[in-house]
């Protein structure tokens, strides 16, 4: 997979990450890099082989439908860098 | 939007709908705070749902059991297989940047649901019904700087059920909304509260000219919060679409929020648009199969669904399908009537009581069927009562019904005797009576006579009179007119 400027800029947008002109650059070749490395496991024939998906063989991990663990609400907030007595406070996510 | 009926009628709509149903479980999707709707913010939140760092996500059962149901109800085939995926969107309300979801094996695939309009039943097809999470709340306050982030909701389960692009006119759509809602409730759930957000719709719209044998590109419309609203922004969209082809441009396949206050749909800015979610496997959570025992399990304990009742009721107990429509419209009414039944066979009159004064007393006092005070055993006696002659249904609603509300323990014929009301039925006891009456009124008699036959209701008015209302007003207005064309 090839990876230009544009690309860096669209995961950049997706992670809501900004990137100087030269930083991007300087991931293009890094990024290009890590995905050629990756390329090598194209070369294993894994026709034969089901997708693993998990690292454990366990199925049906579940809990019954039980109330707990809950936070207490000002623990919750604590090491949120913004919030009121109430809310986590964010940036405006809209205009 | 001026578009004319005439133009309107050279289009097809073309809608699929989709339906995220808040699930009715105590504790959340993934994790064990409480689902709970309208508590003080951020009051039920928990490692998971905040995201911290090491913390798993683990299924609920119920949840899982939930989805299935709406798949069995809606006639699905059950995945047996079923794993979990990340969709990816960076937004607060999700801490942890993506929502958990089905994306590649949803739990219920290939199912219908059969919807009833005026020219008949129309069968609408369920594409996938699959379970997911729910994000948290974000209030942006006019005038502040800052979004408030309430993350009760985060993580609250849903299924989301997917229906085909089989949706041809509003009046489909709001049935297909109505059955849903119905459903959900039937199986517990879902509250089915669409003004509360629990019951949740997105339309997908689009037109071609009639005959044609392409959609047209489809539009997501979202943020309709009742069923009228979804008519609503059904009805302006199609405008919006045929406008913009008949002036030779092009419907741009976006997704567009709904104004109630306007009536209209908006773009939503292109950027916001510029989603990619990057969906793949779940591995914090172990994959769900569903064996054969659970999903007997699950098949055991679905409760009657109303299209059966209806059917039951309409060919078994032969009720006209107005009385029907009536009774299944909720569970607890339609399971009433069942009770009820067990202790009689006059399945009108049953139906008569519920639908009249029973819920007339409920909603008076706006009380719920499980608040009502008369057993269903002792409702059949009554009703029993009434078609064996011994009293009216005027006297037995109006009398005895209002002493049965207040004390559980009388018979509806030891109430009726306390208040010696019980019609004097035979004839011997009527005919004397009857002659009396009419030698009383010879005159009259002689103008019935003569042709004037409304003076028959003054004859058994007459008679009723004279009874004290014990009369059976049937039989009474039978012997008067034997006597009379003696």
């Amino acid at each position: 997979m090839e990876v230009n400027k544009e690309t860096v800029k669209k995961i950049a947008h997706l992670s809501r990450l900004q990137f100087t002109d030269q930083e991007e650059d300087k991931l293009v070749g890094e990024m290009t890099n890590i995905l050629s490395w990756m390329e090598k496991l194209n070369e294993l024939d894994t026709t034969t082989v089901e997708p693993l998906i998990h690292m454990s063989a366990e199925l049906n991990v579940v809990r019954e439908d039980i109330v707990k663990d809950e936070l207490p609400h000002k623990n919750a907030l604590l090491n949120a860098p913004k919030k009121d007595s109430d809310y986590f406070r964010v940036p405006k996510v809209i205009e | 939007m001026s578009v004319s009926e005439e133009l309107r009628s050279k289009y097809q709509l073309v809608v699929g709908l989709e339906v995220h149903a808040q699930l009715l479980t105590n504790s959340k999707a993934y994790s064990s705070d409480a689902n709970e709707y309208g508590d003080l913010p951020n009051t039920h939140i928990s490692v998971v749902t905040l995201a911290h760092p090491g913390t798993l996500p683990v299924h609920n059962t119920k949840v899982v059991e939930y989805g299935a149901k709406m798949g069995l109800a809606t006639n699905c085939s059950i995945t047996r297989y079923n794993y979990f995926d990340r969709k990816n969107y960076f937004y607060p309300d999700l801490p942890k940047g993506y929502q958990i979801t089905q994306d590649k094996t949803p739990i219920c695939r290939s199912g219908f649901l059969d919807i009833k309009l005026k020219e008949g039943v129309k069968r609408i097809g369920i594409t996938r019904i699959h379970m997911e999470e729910d994000a948290g709340k974000s209030i942006h306050i006019a005038g502040e700087e800052e979004s408030l982030i309430d993350l009760n909701r985060a993580g609250v389960p849903l299924v989301e059920i997917v229906s085909e692009p089989d949706i041809r006119t509003t009046e489909e759509a709001y049935a297909y909304l109505s059955e849903i809602k119905r459903l959900v409730r039937y199986l517990e759930i879902c509250d089915g509260n669409m003004e509360e957000g629990s019951l949740r719709c997105d339309a997908n719209i689009s037109v071609m000219l009639k005959g044609a044998t392409e959609y047209g590109r489809r539009v997501e419309v979202k943020n309709m919060n009742s069923f009228r609203n979804v008519v609503r922004a059904i009805d302006f969209e199609m405008d919006r679409q045929i406008e913009l082809i008949e002036a030779g441009k092009e419907v741009s396949g976006e997704t567009r929020m709904f104004d109630a206050t306007t009536g209209e749909t908006y773009s939503l800015r292109s950027k916001e648009n510029l989603n990619d979610y990057r969906y793949f496997p779940e591995p914090d959570l172990q994959p769900f199969v569903v064996t054969d025992e659970w999903l007997a399990g699950v098949t055991s304990s679905m409760p009657p669904l109303p299209q059966a009742l209806y059917k039951k009721f309409t060919e078994t107990y032969l009720l006209p399908e107005y009385d029907a429509n009536v009774l299944v419209d909720n569970k607890e009414t339609a399971l009433f009537f069942e009770s009820v039944a067990q202790h009689s066979t006059h399945y009108k009159a049953i139906s008569n009581w519920i639908i009249g004064p029973v819920k007339g007393y409920l909603n008076e006092l706006t009380l719920s069927l499980d608040q009502f005070p008369i057993s269903s055993e002792r409702l059949a006696e009554l009703a029993n009562f009434v078609e064996s002659g011994k009293v009216s249904f005027a006297a037995a609603s109006q009398k005895i019904f209002p002493v049965m509300l207040k004390n559980q323990t009388a018979s509806p014929e030891v109430i009726a005797k306390e208040l010696d009301i019980i019609q004097e039925g035979d004839e011997t006891t009527l005919l004397p009576i009857i002659d009396e009456v009419l030698t009383k009124f010879a005159d009259k008699v002689q103008q019935y006579k003569n042709g004037k036959t409304g003076l028959l209701g003054l004859f058994v008015g007459e008679v009723m009179k004279v009874t004290k209302g014990k009369a059976d007003p049937k039989l009474t207005n039978k012997l008067v007119i034997q006597q009379l064309e003696k």
